[in-house]
């Protein structure tokens, strides 16, 4: 394990990993939060342009100008979907798969027209499509962690108005914040986390990227701080466990093992995150639900006491069952370990009969006094 | 002849292309129209994991199985999608986003493992390749069809199919599922079923244009076509005949670049679209310009009115009405004042009296329509006096 921690490349790619799990995971949280979940999955589509045009301009495979290039059309994606939903019928959904897929299309069209052209070096051109981690050069890290620092300190001065303009962006707009400029700058900074996972995940998985940490931190905790910086955290550490992965395993391609390592922590966190988590909420039902048959059959009991003017009447289980058309045994039980039942022989009847224990009566006038018609 | 028209290779990738445009434009209309577009791209991802899992069952990479394995991966998304929405943890769109990232993932990473030197690998399952699709043909009595040809031939039939059958159903329950329910058609089981022909067809279009290519398909046209029209069986027509026009255009524009054609056809979509987008009749950006502008113009022509019909008949009309004081009053430039004022002349809404600008009972009856709306319908008074 140390000797894997000292490789060269396996370092870089961790670092690389590190970045993107960082900046993704602060970004997404905005994203999630605003419901523009799908916005990343756009704008790392319409990436792929400018990473060709980033590339024909630079002629090689430069990853500065790759960078401004996806940067460039990336937010140009964001703003002609802006375009289309503010300035035609057109609703949020299409306006999206718009601009995803013809970036896209032309995107492949500019990608054959290199590889047209013939370039020596355009065979890493592909590894943006899926990510290849290995591909990821020392001289790379600095400009993600570049970007990446740009964002976070963008975000830390902005903190309060960002967190404003997300929640409540009415009360923004009335306290006289910028609200339209934060918005656009909050949806093209998306882009800017899309560009750092562009040669580690690739365009298509990045959507993923971005929704999956926010989603995973939100089940967390309550608030923004936590979540973002738990995002952060998670993105971070499912990065660099998929990234290595990939590094080490050799032919699996970065992205998916990234997405599938996350997407994991996502499903952990819907089920078992205290509060949130689902698994509790199922265990609560079906507490809750036992806890409730309990209560009917002891007040079934006490209807026919009632009914037959008899407080110690006796009543075959058979009848209670025939009521529900489910065995209530388990009920019974537990009522009788609560001391709100017990059993009584009735002869000549050989079938079990239960009355109920004054605490029986208690409980079951409570409840029924608690619906307000203690009179039945 | 016949021969001759399948052996005329621009003609089947023209042909080809046209097919898939239409077949996603017929399952993508209700798509668009019910908001919901963005699951295709979900459902276009995801085949990729579907087809990838037939493919190691069956070793059959296209054919009648794999189309029935990819209308169950379509399934198997918005299920998975749904599922996620109904624990009220995630948003729509996030569930959206979480669901097909992980099953296209599995199926990239079992391509890792199973299919290094298949033919399907990473590349063409995300982008196709049309130009070879009269590559792969089968022998139909004494014609050689693309196999391309075939199955999208087919699949368009089956979505013409049901979009003719189910029609009164689909519209009915695009514009008001609630209404649809309560007259006891299953909208539910209708979208379902949608969904399900929308990834029969992606993975029928699969070798042509690819996962990704094939969301332009579906989305594009019928959102152009939306910019256009009000009716829906228009919007399905138009839709069809942008996809045609997409495939055409594309082809010869690919071929002319030396580039992919499958995304050339999907950019002329979009460049279809700019154009409803800026240049449709009734919600183009445009016309909702010269709208706009024809009604500023109309309300200027309308405050002359106004103003004319305020002094009328004063003593200080002589001075308020004239040319000269509508540039103080109304604060408007001198070049804007002349414009105008030739406008209400040549509309018929005021004429000159020497310096004396009075009003026609038009322009009379347009100044008491907005002064005096309880009014309408009375005469406006009588023609100007002299």
């Amino acid at each position: 394990m140390l000797a894997l921690l000292q490789d060269y490349t396996i370092q870089t790619v961790a670092m690389g990993a590190a970045l993107l799990g960082l900046i993704s995971g602060v970004l997404g949280s905005f994203a999630v939060l605003r419901k523009q979940s799908l916005l990343g999955d756009t704008i790392s589509h319409a990436a792929l342009p400018g990473v060709c045009l980033g590339f024909i301009v630079a002629g090689a495979r430069d990853l500065g100008s790759i960078l401004v290039g996806a940067l460039a059309t990336g937010a140009l994606a964001a703003l002609l979907m802006l375009l289309l939903t503010r300035k035609s019928r057109l609703k949020t959904d299409a306006g999206l798969g718009v601009a995803l897929s013809v970036f896209f299309a032309i995107g492949i069209v500019l990608l054959t027209y290199i590889q047209g052209t013939n370039n020596a070096s355009q065979g890493g051109l592909n590894s943006f499509l899926f990510g290849q981690a290995a591909a990821i050069l020392r001289s790379d890290l600095w400009v993600m962690g570049g970007i990446t620092a740009a964002a976070v300190t963008l975000v830390a001065v902005f903190w309060k108005e960002f967190k404003l303009v997300s929640f409540d962006p009415v009360f923004a707009a009335s306290i006289g914040l910028p609200v339209v400029a934060l918005e656009v700058t909050l949806t093209v900074m998306v882009a800017l986390a899309v560009v750092v996972g562009l040669e580690m995940v690739g365009v298509v998985l990045m959507a993923a990227m971005i929704i999956a940490p926010a989603v995973a931190a939100r089940q967390w905790s309550h608030r923004l701080e936590s979540m973002v910086l738990l995002a952060a955290a998670i993105g971070m550490a499912c990065g660099v466990f998929g990234a290595v992965l990939s590094a080490v395993s050799r032919g699996f391609a970065t992205g998916p093992l990234i997405i599938l390592s996350v997407s994991a922590v996502v499903l952990v966190s819907l089920l078992v995150a205290p509060g949130r988590g689902l698994a509790w909420e199922a265990a609560r039902r079906w507490d809750d639900r036992r806890r409730l048959q309990g209560q009917q059959v002891l007040t079934t009991l006490y209807r026919l006491a009632a009914r037959h003017r008899d407080p110690r009447y006796p009543s075959e289980q058979g009848t209670v069952d025939t009521y529900y058309g489910v065995g209530t045994q388990a009920a019974l039980a537990k009522l009788e370990r609560r001391g709100l039942v017990k059993p009584v022989p009735h002869a000549p009847e050989a079938t079990r009969h239960w009355e109920l224990t004054p605490a029986g009566i208690g409980e079951a006038e409570r409840i029924l006094g608690g619906l307000g018609r203690s009179e039945a | 002849m016949l021969a001759d028209f399948f052996n005329n290779a621009p003609l089947m990738i023209m042909l080809t292309g046209a097919l898939v445009g239409i077949a996603a434009t017929l399952v993508g209309t209700f798509l668009v129209l019910r908001g919901n577009s963005m699951l295709s791209d979900a459902i276009s991802h995801s085949i990729v994991f579907g087809i990838v899992i037939v493919w190691l069952i069956t070793g059959q990479q296209s054919g009648p199985v794999q189309i029935i394995g990819a209308a169950l991966t379509g399934l198997l998304t918005v299920f998975l999608t749904e599922l996620l929405v109904s624990t009220k943890r995630v948003k729509q769109d996030a569930a959206i986003g979480l669901v097909f990232p992980v099953l296209f993932s599995i199926g990239v990473l079992l391509l890792n493992v199973y299919a290094r030197d298949v033919h399907i690998d990473q590349h063409t399952v995300l982008l196709g390749e049309i130009g070879f699709v009269w590559l792969d043909t089968v022998d139909i009595g004494a014609y050689r069809v693309p196999e391309s040809l075939l199955s999208m031939g087919a699949m368009t039939l089956v979505n013409l199919a049901f979009v003719v059958l189910f029609y009164k159903e689909l519209k009915l329950a695009t514009f008001d599922a609630a209404l649809a329910k309560a007259l006891g058609f299953a909208p539910a089981i209708l979208f379902y079923a949608l969904l399900m022909l929308t990834s029969a067809t992606a993975v029928a279009a699969f070798d042509a244009v690819g996962a990704v290519l094939f969301i332009a398909f579906v989305i594009v046209p019928p959102s152009a076509a939306y910019l256009l029209t009000d009716r829906l069986w228009l919007m399905l027509v138009l839709g069809g005949t942008i996809s045609i026009a997409s495939s055409v255009a594309g082809y010869y524009l690919a071929v002319a670049w030396n580039v992919s054609i499958g995304g050339m056809m999907a950019v002329m979509t979009g460049a279809f679209l700019m154009l409803a987008f800026l240049f449709g009749p009734r919600y183009g950006l445009a016309a909702q310009e010269l709208r706009r502008r024809g009604q500023a113009r109309a309300n200027e022509c309308r405050t002359v009115a106004v103003h004319l019909y305020n002094h009328e008949d004063r003593p200080n009309q002589s001075e308020e009405n004239d040319a000269a004081a509508l540039k103080d009053h109304l604060h408007w430039s001198d070049a804007k004042a002349r414009e105008v004022l030739v406008r209400c002349i040549d509309q018929g809404l005021v004429i000159r009296q020497g310096d004396l600008l009075r009003l026609t009972s038009a322009g009379r009856a347009a100044a008491r329509a907005i002064l005096e709306p309880w009014r309408r319908g009375e005469p406006a008074g009588g023609e100007v006096r002299p």
